[in-house]
């Protein structure tokens, strides 16, 4: 596999490869000294046209764990802001001598162009509201931590469907691992058509907590008001908050997920972070370790991974 | 070899290990994943045997050390496991076969990573030549002239070179 | 200039299907008929064209092209885009308002008429509805029309006030000409970069819903009863625009309108690999849409295939899917598409692409009347079966943004022939 776009280019196959390989590296991360020479003498650079200071942070301590260079390509200070197209930004990058570019950007699909016109690996950072699969790899990873496999477990994705990269990876990937998946949101918040999707849908949190083994709440983005899409956050949080009251109609041992960063007292309670089944910095610590995996079955191991 | 060769090309081995040692105090064994895993195991049973010490037993993937990334596939095989500080201990890596040497070059940067060992040790239970580095193992089952395209499995069953059963 | 024979084609136009050699002479049909080109043989004074299987037809008569001049002449002149509508069999077409400036007043449609003069196909100017196209005020329809534009749209948007709209039909029917409604409600399409439905969902592209474009199509029909006024609909998109039209039709309503080749030829499923080049507004819509366009085609209901030809050049157009500007090139590959695609007979297809559209137009005169001695010399001859594959860097087009790239079609124009003059002759631009 030379490219990480979307989950579907793994596979269940693919996922599961990734995962074992995790394994590795997360015990690579907790040595003394966490880093390892796979990679040494390539090159990883972060281009990211949306500022995710923890997204960007996983990757190059990623990478640096694996001894590769990297360069940071900062959009804010750059000739991006002097009108340089995104494809001419893009080949001055490569003509460095790059091994792998991470793309995150605001537009769905910069990704897979920008693929077309390098010869370096391309890893998804997040496209719009289309994909972000290395996010959607380290919850795969934390729920299989947790709860061992991801097979017959139903997990229920909150908030805003609509707008979130993080869903509709997060779908492709629980269910190709054979979850079962409840999408709850208030009917605007959803997409505008669910064909194709392997998902049940709720308007109803309440009725859906007792059923599931992790309930995954997405951040609630506070211009969603100003698009006619909610009367108000509070009545966002009183019908889809995860508050206090409302966790304990969670099963024992259910898991809280969040991909951060949150907004406490929206769509989540600010004391439910502290349950012990809230496994939002798990996440976090993970992603460091999963993202190791991923440039290194990208850059090192020389191994195809096509599903 | 058969497996009562194995049995007791590691029954050897261990009193080699703990004459050289002058005992077991500061010992550990640590397993390259994935040949010389169970040989490592055994060999921690001898000792206890022997000297009626529990010896440290570890385990050690190579793969992110090893010097043909991305020449061919090289994942890694099972999840290290080094639940000791080695730092001024006496270190046996233990493996199946030595060949090219190259897996042991890995394995050392690899050990470095887990802290400064006194003395690094080689144990194989094959050493079939072909080096291409200037290592030399410390403890050895058997010496095996091979070709070098032959492949040598090791098992508690014993010893094969492509499907033949070598005999002592 | 030497006289033309065109020799051994089918003739197909309004009237039918017929054999036939047609002799040109001083930009007119001098004499058309079975036999009258046998024995000929080029001179100084004579021009053999060979139509040896192929069909004469009058030439095609686009509704909807965009030229880019003045203002965007990196993506398009005048010049090359008409060179790009004679080697698509095209001796009309119709050159949208939405130039910068916008062509909303008399000077501007002089000074494209000028930009035009000697160009390889004759370009029809329409004007904007409002000035600058802003849907304010009401451009100087009047003074426009007595300069000779019958076609008055704000292409590129759509008139949004319902009053102003009305106005503006109302106005126009004193003038005998005809408004072209861009049909797309604004506020419901707002932010949208494609159709809204299963593709835009799985994409996370923002959608536009077909209701965007079928509310003004709903609007505008009601303001044409309610004014009488004509109405031509660009571009219809949706299953339900169709619908829309056949029924105001059977009213006996005043409306036309046409349908671009990529919506009865491409779905939204094209935008999975995020290649702008299938950006596109209408945008491409789902299967069951580009079935009733094609339908709707099929019945007559659409009136004409026009090419919303958008030429963008590649630095703009290589841009982030929603943030790259709609539009492909449409003007070399229509006709090819509309015979490899549409399973209707030539004649119908002609019908599509050049007669009926000419009615629209207002030069039915010029173009698209049947071949007749004395009729005027605007044909296009094209050979049915010829089998070629759509290269991007052939085009005659300034621009690259077609989306047939690699595509295999069948048929395609031999020779051209404006006012008498070939314009292409073998497949070749003759400038």
């Amino acid at each position: 596999m030379k490219h990480l776009l979307s989950i579907s280019d793994l596979g269940a196959d693919g996922i599961d490869e990734v995962m074992r390989i995790t394994d590795s590296f997360v015990e690579v991360s907790e040595r003394a000294i966490p880093k390892v020479p796979a990679l040494r003498g390539r090159t990883v650079v972060s281009l990211f046209y949306e500022d995710s200071t923890r997204t960007r942070l996983s990757f190059e301590t990623a990478a640096k764990r694996l001894s590769a260079d990297t360069m940071n390509f900062s959009v804010s200070t750059s000739s991006v802001k002097k009108g340089e197209s995104l494809r001419d930004t893009v080949e001055t990058i490569e003509a460095m001598g790059i091994d792998a570019v991470v793309v995150r950007h605001g537009s769905s699909g910069v990704p897979w162009q920008v693929a077309q016109w390098v010869d370096a690996s391309v890893i998804n950072g997040g496209d719009g509201w289309h994909e972000h699969p290395t996010q959607a790899l380290l919850d795969c990873y934390t729920i299989r931590q947790r709860l061992g496999s991801l097979e017959g477990r139903h997990v229920a994705i909150v908030g805003d469907i609509k707008h979130s990269r993080v869903a509709r990876s997060n779908v492709l990937a629980f269910t190709a691992l054979g979850a079962e998946v409840t999408l709850v949101a208030p009917p605007t918040l959803m997409p505008p058509s669910l064909a194709g999707w392997p998902v049940t849908v709720s308007h109803d949190l309440d009725q859906v907590l007792p059923k599931v083994d992790a309930v995954y709440l997405l951040r609630m983005q506070k211009e969603r008001m100003t698009e006619a899409l909610l009367p108000s956050l509070r009545e966002y949080t009183s019908g889809y908050g995860l508050t206090m009251a409302r966790s304990n109609l969670l099963p024992e041992g259910a898991l809280i997920m969040h991909p951060g960063p949150m907004n406490r007292g929206v769509e989540i309670g600010a004391d439910v972070t502290d349950l012990p089944n809230t496994v939002i910095t798990k996440q976090v610590a993970n992603g460091v370790a999963v993202r190791m995996a991923v440039l290194y079955l990208l850059l090192g191991s020389g191994a195809d991974l096509v599903a | 070899m058969d497996p009562d060769d194995v049995r007791r090309a590691i029954t050897r081995i261990s009193h080699e290990i703990v004459e050289r040692n002058q005992g077991l105090a500061h010992v550990v064994l640590v397993g390259l994943q994935t040949g010389g895993v169970p040989l490592a195991g055994m060999l921690a049973e001898a000792c206890h045997r022997i000297e009626g010490v529990e010896v440290p037993v570890g385990t050690l993937d190579v793969a992110f050390y090893r010097d043909d990334i991305g020449l061919r596939p090289v994942l890694p095989e099972a999840v290290t496991e080094m639940t000791f500080d080695i730092t001024g201990k006496m270190v046996v890596l233990v493996d199946d076969v030595l060949f090219t040497g190259r897996t042991i070059r890995a394995a050392l940067n690899a050990l470095n990573d887990y802290g400064r060992a006194k003395s690094v040790q080689l144990a194989v239970m094959i050493d079939r030549g072909h080096r291409e580095l200037p290592i030399r193992p410390d403890f050895v089952g058997k010496n095996l002239p091979t070709r070098r395209d032959e492949m040598v499995d090791v098992s508690a069953q014993g010893v094969m070179i492509g499907d033949v059963v070598v005999k002592p | 200039m030497p006289e033309l024979l065109i020799v051994g084609g089918d003739l197909v136009d309004e009237s039918g299907r017929r054999r036939g050699d047609v002799l040109v002479r001083d930009g007119a049909i001098a004499a058309v008929g079975e036999g009258i080109g046998d024995g000929a043989a080029a001179g100084p004074n004579v021009t053999v064209l060979d139509a040896g299987g192929c069909i004469v037809a009058p030439g095609l008569v686009d509704l909807h092209a965009h030229l880019r001049q003045p203002g965007r002449e990196e993506a398009e002149t005048i010049e090359t885009g008409a060179r790009a509508a004679a080697l698509g069999g095209y001796t009309a077409i119709v050159a949208m308002p939405n130039t910068e400036p916008a062509i909303d007043s008399p000077g501007i449609v002089r000074e494209v008429r000028d930009l035009a003069a000697g160009v390889a196909c004759e370009v029809l100017v329409a004007a904007a509805i409002t000035v600058g196209r802003r849907g304010e005020q009401l451009s100087p329809m009047a003074e426009l029309a007595a300069l000779g534009v019958r076609l008055f749209t704000d292409d590129g948007n759509g008139v949004q006030d319902a009053r102003l709209m009305r106005r503006a039909l109302e106005y126009a029917s004193g003038l005998d000409i005809t408004l072209a409604q861009h049909c797309e409600d604004e506020i419901l399409a707002a932010g949208g970069h494609m159709h809204e439905g299963e593709w835009s969902s799985r994409l996370g592209i923002p959608g536009i819903p077909s209701e965007a474009e079928e509310v003004m199509v709903m609007r505008d029909i009601a303001l044409s009863r309610l004014t009488g006024g004509r109405v031509h609909f660009l571009h219809l998109s949706t299953a339900r625009s169709v619908a829309l039209v056949a029924a105001a039709k059977a009213e006996g309503l005043r409306i036309t309108a046409e349908a671009a080749p990529h919506h009865f030829t491409l779905t939204d499923a094209e935008v999975a690999a995020f290649d702008p080049v299938f950006k596109v507004n209408p945008p491409l819509r789902s299967r069951a849409d580009v079935d009733a366009v094609r339908a709707g085609l099929a019945a007559g209901t659409i009136d004409a295939i026009a090419t919303d030809h958008a030429p963008h050049a590649p630095e703009v157009k290589e841009a982030p899917f929603d943030q790259a500007p709609p539009g492909m090139l449409g003007l070399e590959t229509a006709l090819a598409l509309a015979l490899t695609e549409l399973d209707l007979p030539i004649e119908q297809v002609l019908g599509l692409l050049s007669w009926r559209p000419a009615v629209i137009a207002g030069c039915r005169a010029d173009h698209g009347g049947p071949i007749l001695e004395g009729g005027p010399a605007n044909l296009c001859v094209i050979d049915p079966e010829a089998a070629w594959v759509v290269e991007p860097g052939q085009l005659a087009s300034r621009s690259r943004n077609t989306p047939y790239a690699g595509r295999k079609l069948k048929g395609r124009v031999r020779h051209t022939i404006l006012a008498g003059t070939p314009t292409v002759r073998d497949g070749e631009a003759q400038q």
